[in-house]
């Protein structure tokens, strides 16, 4: 922990937060209700935090062939993940999923069955 | 009661980072950090171990493999080798098309429509 | 020029981009093999990218900053309302899914605007019904129900920059 330089020491800042909102997204998924709120919480924290040890690395290690590689990554990972996120919301609420008791309104669900009936 | 659960898991969280950070000896930093999100996947795991249903456990499974990523990015630094960059963005690929995969499936069609 | 051939160079263009930023090796078989599998990529899966014509403008660019940089606003703000919630002990939740009226018409700018909806406070985007552009919506915190105020509350944010930038 000696002798860093100071990009260094930004770079570790940046990668801490990233771990702290980790560790906040995997609390969402063991304490959130229903499977969507948990994919609320799980995927943006996760994704975010995942995006800043990324970014962290990048700036740790400056313009190098391991900070690009890092850039390229978070791209990645901000693109796909929220698509993966709402392929498994829809496949769940297909598959007839309940959704928590504390839900307010389901409008999905209202214009669903509206339409099966119009058949 | 909620509130007497949330303060035994402040309890154990608390208790894990004094360990981690403050305990364990002569660890290089990189490690105590990697160990924090090893920590995180134990989570995950109790997830997927409970889960009431199938959905739960892929929604699980799918965050495991964007956290490894991460854990593949410290592993890069802690041991100045670039290529573990490379295995973080094969992992994440690979997450992808299986979460894909299992959501067409949860969904009851087949895989090429 | 033909759309397809122009869709196969820009692929090409950007698959060797990648190639040579991943390995950084600036050898001759090294930028041969780039070379090589760009190519293979460019004519089997090339003709995917570009679907329709579209002009290049200056006026894009600018919105696309704009773009990304209320995009990382907007990421971090959902952040910290994600982290309240979680550390709240009695877990301030009120969930619901809701409808939210959209006025763009491309599958890119229907891909990005539930990308970041789902990456901003509080709402996961779970389907899209093109037909009636009409995108639904889980809200972890419900605030009005009537598909006007929802369309203001959770769509406005990005709609008019991206119709900026895509249409």
């Amino acid at each position: 922990m000696h002798d860093l330089s100071i990009n260094q020491i930004i770079g570790y800042v940046i990668i801490c937060g990233g771990i702290l909102f980790d560790l906040f997204g995997v609390l969402g998924l063991v304490r959130l209700p229903d499977v969507y709120n948990r994919l609320q919480a799980a995927t943006k924290s996760v994704t975010f935090g995942s995006a800043g040890i990324l970014i962290g690395v990048f700036v740790y290690s400056g313009f190098t062939a391991l900070g690009f590689k890092a850039l390229f990554c978070t791209i990645f990972i901000l693109l796909t993940s929220p698509v993966s996120a709402h392929a498994i919301a829809k496949a769940a609420h297909k598959a007839g999923i309940k959704l928590t008791d504390k839900t307010v309104i389901d409008l999905y669900q209202q214009d669903k069955s509206e339409s099966e009936e119009s058949k | 009661m909620r509130v007497f659960r949330w303060f035994i898991g402040l309890l154990i969280i608390g208790g894990f980072f004094f360990i981690n950070f403050f305990v364990l000896p002569d660890i290089p930093f990189n490690y105590k950090l990697i160990n924090v999100l090893l920590f995180c996947s134990l989570f995950i795991l109790i997830r997927v171990v409970k889960g009431p249903s199938v959905a739960d456990r892929i929604v699980a499974i799918d965050i495991l493999g964007i956290l490894i990523i991460g854990i593949c990015a410290i592993l890069a630094i802690a041991l100045d080798r670039s290529y573990f960059i490379d295995i973080g963005i094969a992992w994440g690929l690979q997450s992808f098309i299986g979460a894909m995969a299992l959501a067409k499936f949860l969904e009851g069609r087949s895989l090429d429509a | 020029m033909k759309i397809e051939t122009k869709s196969r160079i820009v692929v090409f263009i950007l698959s060797l981009l990648v190639w040579i930023l991943i390995t950084m090796v600036f050898s001759i078989p090294s930028l041969v093999t780039g070379l090589v599998i760009a190519l293979i990529t460019a004519i089997f899966a090339g003709e995917m990218l570009i679907i329709t014509e579209r002009k290049f403008l200056l006026k894009r660019v600018w919105f696309t900053i704009e773009y990304l940089f209320k995009f990382t606003w907007e990421l971090i703000k959902a952040n910290f309302h994600v982290a309240y919630i979680v550390l709240h002990p009695l877990l301030p939740i009120k969930p619901g899914i809701v409808k939210v009226k959209t006025k763009l018409k491309s599958d890119s700018a229907l891909t990005m605007l539930a990308n970041s909806i789902t990456l901003t406070p509080g709402t996961l985007t779970v389907d899209i019904d093109e037909k009636n552009q009409v995108l639904y919506v889980h809200w972890i915190d419900v605030k009005a129900t009537d598909i006007e105020e929802t369309t203001e509350d959770v769509g406005g944010r990005f709609e008019k920059l991206l119709e900026e930038i895509f249409e």
